[in-house]
């Protein structure tokens, strides 16, 4: 214990890069996941293949690979996230640490994107009948009538997904990224001997976060439940 | 459209492995010729460790598998190459074991990160992985040598123009995750940028992901000569790494032993041999051994 509090710093500076992580690509995914939804399901036989490949190729890839794809291989093809270099406070979000957005956001938006399409599913026909019959175009009823209620049908899911990827952020720590992860390999390499006080640590740290996460979902589930 | 992209990344991706299974060691020297000695009865005590290994005829050594120089065994050789494991073949022979012989011998892989649950657990009988010996590490286990003195150094890309760690106060700077150089990089300034393996920090110091990798200057040596006119190690050294020999607490019986080990080799010319098949080369003077720890606890 007295490891961690002694590096306090360090591990707040880790879990800041964790929770960073985890937001920007969680957003991100967010936006585009739900774009790829309404590909999907859209009219436009091009797009909606399009969406369905992607999501088949990298819902069926690891995670890994993919990260490795935007962090290793992305930069001898011409691939880079150069031009990013912001500081916060200690905090650096530079090349590296865009990459390994770049690629939690491409992985994560897949399964997003399928979460929210059974959202959709569960939206009855009805919805989407009357919202055409009021002369609604596409874009209107998905965004007026069906992505509202299809939101709501699928936060359960959509929050697993997310509490997925604040998990799989540590991977990012294999790729230049000091989050909570390698902060804690490093932490246990300096004091050998609590190794199992410092391990034990980060994984309740890592519960507590998991508990907010699903708190915010349970609260929004609760909320929007009244709709049907 | 799609498709062709697609394509694209797999191409890619399989460039990219390809690449990095391309890597050759420093030399294509196959280390010293070692033989197994001789073990007279009463050599060892009854019911010590180095006994109980001699009278097995098997031990399990831990050592690195990606450290060009020190620690390393590319896809195609049965026994790992380098200084560590030329130290190892000493002890595995002194116990009257043929140390080219991988029935006897297991060269097991230990990453920086397992080391101590290795020992502890007994799966590995001796750690010789570039193991800098820490205080904090003999909490937990047994350490002695040391029989090599490094440092950190600053490995950057050739047409680079930073002198050393100096130069580079608030960039990022490349090492593996859980390792002591990653901490020294961080207390002279530099951001630290953990990696997986140091092949990986050499890449992104290769493609310009980090500007620079820091590491044992043994390693990075290793490093520049695998990647000649592409890398180089710039700077002085930054901090003292003793490397030594990991045993468990166990069998403290140990230290002494291998102390012995380590200074005949000393004495004999075995460790000037086994520096020179590894990591000295045109231009690299052989240094004297480093004088070796008490086994007072």
């Amino acid at each position: 214990m007295n490891a961690v509090l002694d590096n306090l710093e360090l591990v707040l500076r880790a879990f800041s890069y964790t929770v960073l992580l985890f937001l920007i690509s969680g957003v991100l995914s967010l936006v585009f996941g739900t774009l790829l939804a309404a590909f999907r399901v859209g009219p436009i036989a091009v797009l909606s293949r399009a969406a369905a490949v992607y999501v088949t190729a990298i819902r069926n890839t690891p995670l890994l690979i993919i990260l490795i794809f935007f962090r290793i291989a992305g930069p001898k093809v011409g691939i880079n996230f150069n031009f990013i270099d912001i500081k916060i406070g200690d905090l650096t979000l530079n090349n590296l640490f865009a990459a390994c957005v770049v690629g939690l956001t491409v992985y994560t938006s897949t399964f997003v994107c399928e979460a929210i399409r059974s959202g959709i599913n569960a939206v009855p026909l009805g919805q989407a009948e009357a919202a055409r019959a009021i002369g609604l175009p596409f874009s209107g009823a998905m965004r007026e009538v069906i992505l509202p209620q299809a939101f709501r049908a699928s936060v359960p899911p959509v929050a697993s997904v997310q509490i997925a990827l604040l998990k799989n952020t540590t991977v990012a720590g294999a790729l230049g990224v000091f989050e909570a992860f390698a902060r804690m390999k490093s932490l246990i390499n300096d004091d050998v001997a609590s190794r199992n006080a410092i391990f034990l640590t980060f994984a309740v740290i890592f519960v507590v976060l998991v508990e907010v996460v699903s708190f915010g979902a349970n609260r929004l589930e609760r909320r929007w439940r009244i709709a049907r | 459209m799609r498709f062709k992209r697609s394509k694209a990344v797999f191409a890619a991706i399989a460039l990219a492995s390809t690449l990095a299974a391309c890597g050759n060691a420093g030399g294509d020297s196959e280390g010293v010729d070692v033989k197994a000695k001789e073990v007279d009865a009463g050599k060892f005590e009854a019911g010590s460790k180095m006994a109980e290994l001699a009278d097995a005829g098997k031990i399990t050594v831990g050592v690195k598998y990606d450290q060009p120089g020190l620690g390393f065994k590319d896809a195609s050789s049965d026994i790992p190459t380098g200084f560590d494991v030329e130290i190892a073949k000493l002890l595995v022979a002194d116990l009257g074991i043929d140390p080219t012989d991988t029935g006897a011998v297991t060269y097991e892989e230990t990453i920086s990160d397992n080391r101590e649950p290795y020992l502890q657990k007994g799966r590995v009988d001796l750690v010789l992985a570039s193991y800098s010996i820490t205080d904090d590490r003999r909490k937990v286990v047994g350490q002695t040598g040391p029989y090599f003195l490094t440092g950190q150094q600053v490995l950057v890309a050739a047409d680079s123009d930073i002198k050393g760690i100096e130069d580079l106060k608030g960039e990022e700077v490349c090492s593996v995750t859980g390792s002591t150089s990653l901490e020294n990089v961080e207390a002279a300034g530099a951001v630290g940028a953990p990696a997986d393996t140091y092949s990986q920090c050499a890449e992104d110091v290769l493609n310009g992901s980090v500007k620079a990798m820091s590491t044992d200057g043994s390693i990075l040596l290793g490093l520049a000569a695998q990647n000649d006119g592409e890398l180089k190690v710039v700077g002085d050294e930054f901090s003292e790494e003793r490397i030594g020999v990991g045993y468990s607490l166990d069998s403290p019986e140990m230290c002494g032993w291998i102390n012995g080990v380590l200074q005949e080799a000393y004495d004999n010319g075995d460790w000037a041999k086994a520096f020179e098949a590894t990591l000295g080369g045109d231009g690299v003077e052989t240094p004297e051994p480093p004088a070796l720890d008490d086994c007072a606890a």
